[in-house]
């Protein structure tokens, strides 16, 4: 095994949630006998689904699961910056705003009041908002979830003491190096693999589907040229609009997408 | 002092070791409980009210996002009450595959829950790795067991959290056999580390806590049911999931972004528990056994049980997995074309954690009009206070402040709630005060 230099002092490391689903956590939860080894390198500061509790202390590095949606993540974001060397923002919640950020733009505030039967209870900011709407963020990465491997890949760049790799690359490049057959070509589905992040292993098309976007844009994502692909599909424009306003609808690429189908198709 | 003057106000302002986020106030006077509330404040997500407007075939991957930890239950539930309102008959290899996969996540989520959630309580243990050193071929052991629940849900949905495998009216793709077979052997090598489990959980020594309590629990006349049957009660109701509106209501409570649902006006229970309370008699032969060895008598009345319940139900599961792979074939497709029709569309399966029911109201085109979705934990809500009130009492309120505390988040974690689940709710206004 690959052991950096025995260091005597572990680095500390916290996990904090903000509004999320707690998948991006089963990243190291889900690590198996690993997360023991895990455990042994670094020093798990405040993880309050597995158990330590301390947001207080500074530690080294804090991973950042989950988006700002109340007045008090206001705060904790601040707070949880001020007390980390390493602020590193993992899964889609965090880096976009995450699927409740399809709030955004269209929450009124009888949202609450229709719903809630006491509404003063119930704090709720209008927008969902990445982390990096709020603080400096280190190292963002995308995925709704992370993977193990993905979350692994970057402790031990830390670990080692290197910058994490960022893939910013297109699914498509994945599909190619497995060897899938292109699902839009072979099968004519409106696949969003052009213009969306690797590092998930090309997993929808590996089953035959389409990739709904839930790594979030990539690099120089082409949305123009895929919106009209999708077009001559037979997509409505409103289709269209639902394929990039969904998993990370606040990602500018996909919202800034949408709006252009929005106006285009008010012509 | 005596207890009957104290005076003590706990408030646990995180509670650690549960999925999302809550807390506990306690206010004890004059040796009486004065306040109790579970808070739940994790911020409400609005799930049902995006879901509109969104078409039938991006809704398993939509609803798979309210939670990490179950998300097969709310995709398998969505595609059950759609192929229904569709009347899409599914290929009797998906509808065997389904159950396969959603044994997967029960492997997965029992096993997280026993190891690393609730089984350091009764060990004096912090957390999961404070009690690998004095456990550890225990601890090791469940990891495993949760690992070979993430990779039966990996063969049909490429990954554990979010799935991608789920379509309405079957599954995007098909293993092939040689990944079955390879399954096969890892689960039948499970088996004995099930077992092994279940007797290391019966020894754990559990307080004698015992309450009167409701349980409700989807029940199917063959199999001991996860994916499929009907919804029935502990006073002997049953009754088909779009009756569920007749007999369970929902309530909002200022302390609270969940919902309280109650059964004729009284708190219920869902979950492992409550399952073998009114299912026991549909495991299989080998897992009864080993449920009679371990001396757990039911019905039990003890949540305590709970944990010893999970273990149960993984043995469960594998077997399951198990019979259901036995002869596997792939087939000529994993999926039967669909035809939306407009209509309203109801489903109920058991997640890890107890009943999910999903309700959707469909356009003729295939799109969400409405939905709502009523998850385990609140269900589990005001079961979950009143237990607080009667195990604390039980208990002895004369404790100290930090033994109390401990017996509350003990009692919590039996219900394994998961807060981001029971959070994502858009209702309308129900208070009928």
């Amino acid at each position: 095994m690959n052991t950096p230099k025995a260091d005597p002092i572990k680095p500390r490391v916290a996990v904090h949630k903000f509004s999320s689903c707690d998948g991006c956590q089963l990243a190291f939860l889900n690590l198996g006998e690993d997360l023991l080894t895990l455990a042994g390198r670094v020093e798990l500061v405040h993880f309050a689904e597995a158990g330590p509790l301390d947001p207080d202390t500074d530690v080294d590095v804090a991973f950042v699961e989950g988006s700002v949606s109340t007045a008090e993540d206001l705060e904790r974001i601040q707070h949880i910056r001020q007390h980390s060397g390493l602020l590193i923002a993992i899964g889609a919640c965090a880096t976009s705003g995450g699927i409740q950020g399809l709030r955004n733009g269209v929450f009124g505030e009888n949202w609450v009041t229709q719903i809630y039967s006491h509404p003063e209870a119930i704090a709720s900011l209008e927008r969902s908002t990445p982390i990096s709407s709020h603080v400096k963020v280190d190292f963002e990465l995308w995925g709704c979830p992370v993977s193990g491997p993905q979350m692994l890949a970057v402790v031990n760049s830390l670990l080692l003491g290197v910058t994490p790799r960022d893939n910013a690359d297109k699914v498509c490049t994945e599909c190619k190096r497995r060897g899938y057959p292109c699902i839009m070509v072979t099968r004519g589905i409106a696949c969003m693999g052009p213009v969306t992040r690797a590092g998930c292993g090309a997993l929808c098309p590996s089953l035959g589907r389409d990739c709904y976007g839930c790594y979030g844009p990539a690099e120089n994502a082409n949305t123009g040229a895929l919106a009209v692909q999708f077009r001559s599909q037979g997509l409505s424009p409103e289709a269209v609009v639902q394929r990039f306003q969904s998993i990370n609808s606040q990602a500018p690429v996909f919202l800034a997408a949408a709006d252009r189908i929005r106006i285009k198709s008010h012509d | 002092m005596t207890d009957q003057q104290r005076s003590v106000a706990i408030h646990v302002p995180v509670l650690a070791r549960v999925e999302g986020e809550g807390a506990l106030d306690l206010r004890i006077e004059d040796g009486d409980i004065a306040e109790l509330r579970l808070r739940i404040f994790e911020p409400p997500r609005f799930f049902e009210k995006f879901l509109e407007g969104r078409h039938y075939t991006e809704i398993p991957d939509m609803v798979a996002r309210i939670c990490g930890i179950c998300p097969v239950a709310y995709q398998v539930t969505a595609a059950q009450a759609l192929e229904k309102l569709f009347g899409v008959e599914l290929d009797p290899w998906a509808r065997d595959m389904r159950r396969v996969f959603y044994c997967g996540e029960w492997i997965q989520s029992h096993s997280l829950h026993i190891h690393l959630l609730a089984a350091p309580d009764f060990f004096g243990c912090n957390n999961a790795i404070e009690l690998a050193r004095i456990a550890p071929e225990e601890v090791r052991r469940g990891l495993r067991i949760q690992a070979l629940g993430n990779e039966l849900m990996d063969l049909f949905g490429a990954r554990s959290v979010h799935p991608v495998g789920v379509r309405i009216g079957g599954f995007h793709g098909a293993p092939s056999l040689a990944r079955i077979q390879a399954m096969r052997e890892k689960l039948r090598a499970a088996l004995p580390e099930a077992e092994a489990l279940i007797r290391w959980a019966a020894a754990i020594p559990m307080p004698q806590d015992d309450q009167a309590f409701v349980s409700v629990a989807t029940h199917h006349p063959t199999d001991y049911a996860i994916e499929r049957g009907q919804i029935a009660v502990s006073d002997g109701l049953r009754i088909e999931a779009d009756a569920f509106d007749a007999h369970f209501a929902e309530q909002h409570v200022p302390h609270s972004t969940a919902l309280f649902s109650t059964y004729h006006h009284q708190p219920y229970l869902v979950g492992p528990l409550a399952r073998l309370n009114l299912n026991h008699v549909r495991l299989p032969e080998q897992v009864r056994a080993l449920l009679t060895e371990s001396g757990l008598a039911l019905p039990s009345r003890n949540l305590f049980h709970s944990l010893l319940a999970r273990a149960v139900e993984i043995l469960l599961a594998l077997h399951e997995a198990l019979r259901l792979l036995d002869g596997y074939r792939v087939p000529d497709s994993p999926w039967v074309p669909v035809t939306p029709r407009a209509g309203v569309a109801i489903g109920c399966t058991e997640a890890p954690r107890g009943l999910l029911w999903h309700r959707y109201e469909m356009d003729g085109e295939g799109r969400v009009v409405n939905a709502r979705i009523v998850p385990p934990t609140s269900q589990n809500q005001g079961r979950i206070e009143e237990d607080l009130r009667l195990s604390l009492l039980n208990f002895g309120l004369d404790h100290p402040d930090d033994a109390l505390r401990l017996h509350c988040e003990k009692v919590i974690r039996n219900y394994d709630p998961c807060i981001s689940c029971a959070t994502h709710f858009l209702r309308f206004n129900l208070d009928r005060a």
